[in-house]
């Protein structure tokens, strides 16, 4: 058996993977709160890339290169997703919080379907060369065959990233909040924490990992177009009812378990049927284990 | 204090609360007894803005304060302790004591009030790292009552405090109630569906019946009251 190339499928499906987790994050946090699967949120990430793309071309052109273009890019990416997320819980999820469960599903669909379009009009319904903007680290020249220089930024951001979030959401006064409102949404109120703003923050929250996600993927395979949104949107879902929905440590697994499993099927079987690979695994866990890999089974009280 | 001046309040288009008034007065514990479904955790629940009445209106120290959010209304210093204990199940027994101080930013003080608890409750202390959902009901009861008492309340509103418990922790859990009483000055509303105890520490109660209030008297003489022992007291 070739172990070089069994790791370096790994190390590939470990990056592709963080990346899943980054968005998967935003799903699981939503759903923790108020129980609804927020479908627009692939499309928040597909906007960060765009801004990124933008302000990553103005930069380009006035003679900025690599990290610091890179660096910039994703906090205007950052703020502009973040207002994004915002604004569509204000708009398209507020107004339908005492609906009955269906209704801001439905409204997720419409507003994941209307920002795609929107793009598509505002922009090109085309794909976009993204540039390139990790330079070449002379260091990781040795191991590049298992780690480029972009996968080590992205597994660099996605695990700061991801350690920020865990530190904010244990011993912040927000964090707490959050816990708070997911654990039991009336005593929270009952204590005083403005479930509102908490509800708002979640899904500012959740865009800006989207947007980080949305720059690191883009500079890595270097061209977007508005639908990548839904594919990516897609998987970051299944990798976060992979590790149990609403489940924060479970939406980092279930992203890793499902890229590794996406990589050594492409790289074993045949690349043709990567998206195959990722959804039987989902079919196959929610048979074996309907609440996910960390989910608990909820227990229904009569 | 607390005036409650004939409020309606709806799930719906069913009419949960008929015109309730009821008052409470600085210092006092009142109690609110009546059966199961009779519209007592509704109010309860009216009077912290969770469910806000479509009619009539609720006075606080004199101000309105039924069109409130119920955040604002734990500001002006009511806290509920709402029926089953609601304890954060996943957060540790000290965390879920922060969150009942989560609206002070008096770090010391909190602190100093977190010993208080743990000096008057000694189980809570050596539980103090485990889930909050864990513990057992006398425990979490205990638990809620401190972590409402963590926002220095002046109004304590509690709901079946001794609902699922054993005789001897109910016994337990009314002296506290009476001890906050005395002790802190904390004037209490308390619903209960264990009638007998509630108007023994009680200094007025009100009985309701189908979502409207039907009796109201000092305590003493409900207990006495021939109506009252044969419906709720099984006498």
């Amino acid at each position: 058996m070739d172990f070089q190339y069994l790791f370096e499928l790994l190390c590939g499906g470990i990056v592709k993977g963080s990346i899943y987790a980054l968005i998967a994050l935003g799903y699981t946090m939503v759903y923790g709160i108020i129980q609804l699967i927020n479908f627009a949120h692939g499309e928040v990430y597909m906007i960060g890339a765009f801004v990124a793309f933008i302000v990553a071309g103005v930069m380009t052109l006035s003679g900025y290169s690599g990290l610091t273009v890179l660096l910039l890019a994703a906090v205007v990416a950052v703020i502009y997703s973040a207002a994004y997320g915002y604004t569509l819980e204000k708009i398209a999820y507020r107004p339908l919080r005492n609906a009955p469960r269906l209704s801001p599903l439905i409204s997720a669909i419409g507003a994941s379907i209307f920002l795609m379009n929107y793009v598509q009009l505002a922009q090109t319904p085309d794909f976009l060369p993204f540039p390139e903007l990790v330079p070449e680290f002379e260091f990781m020249a040795p191991i590049e065959r298992y780690l480029s220089s972009a996968d080590l930024v992205i597994l660099i951001v996605t695990t700061l990233t991801m350690a920020a979030l865990t530190v904010l959401i244990k011993y912040t006064r927000i964090g707490k909040a959050m816990r708070a409102t997911q654990q039991d949404l009336v005593m929270a109120r009952l204590v005083g924490i403005n479930v509102d703003r908490v509800i708002s923050a979640t899904f500012i929250i959740g865009s800006v990992l989207a947007a980080i996600a949305g720059v690191l993927i883009a500079s890595r395979t270097g061209q977007i177009n508005a639908a990548i949104g839904f594919v990516a949107g897609i998987k970051a879902f299944t990798a976060a009812v992979l590790g149990g929905i609403g489940n924060v440590p479970g939406a980092v697994l279930g992203g890793l378990v499902l890229g590794i499993a996406e990589t050594l099927g492409a790289g074993y079987i045949s690349s043709a049927y990567e998206d195959v690979f990722a959804f039987a695994l989902l079919v196959l866990i929610l048979i074996l284990r309907p609440a996910g890999l960390l989910g608990k089974a909820v227990k229904q009280k009569v | 204090m607390l005036e409650v001046r004939h409020i309606e309040t709806f799930y719906g288009n069913i009419r949960a609360l008929k015109n309730v008034s009821l008052s409470i007065n600085e210092g006092e514990i009142v109690t609110l007894i009546g059966a199961n479904g009779a519209g007592k955790s509704t109010t309860l629940m009216s009077i912290c803005g969770v469910t806000p009445p479509r009619h009539g209106e609720i006075l606080f120290r004199g101000e309105p304060i039924q069109a409130l959010s119920a955040e604002k209304i734990v500001t002006l210093g009511i806290c509920q302790v709402p029926e089953g204990r609601h304890i954060f199940p996943q957060m540790s027994v000290l965390e879920n004591l922060e969150m009942g101080a989560y609206l002070r930013h008096d770090k010391a003080a909190i602190k100093s009030d977190i010993d208080e608890v743990f000096g008057r409750f000694p189980i809570l202390e050596k539980r103090r790292q485990q889930a909050g959902g864990t513990l057992s009901g006398g425990e979490q009861q205990m638990l809620a009552i401190s972590r409402a008492l963590l926002a220095r309340p002046a109004l304590l509103l509690l709901d079946e405090p001794s609902l699922g418990l054993a005789p001897l922790i109910i016994k337990q859990i009314f002296e506290i109630i009476k001890k906050i009483n005395d002790e802190s000055n904390t004037t209490v509303f308390l619903v209960e569906q264990n009638a007998n105890q509630a108007l023994k520490i009680a200094d007025r109660g009100y009985v309701m019946e189908n979502g409207a209030i039907t009796l109201e008297d000092r305590a003493e003489n409900l207990l006495a009251n021939d109506q009252v022992k044969k419906a709720y007291l099984g006498i």
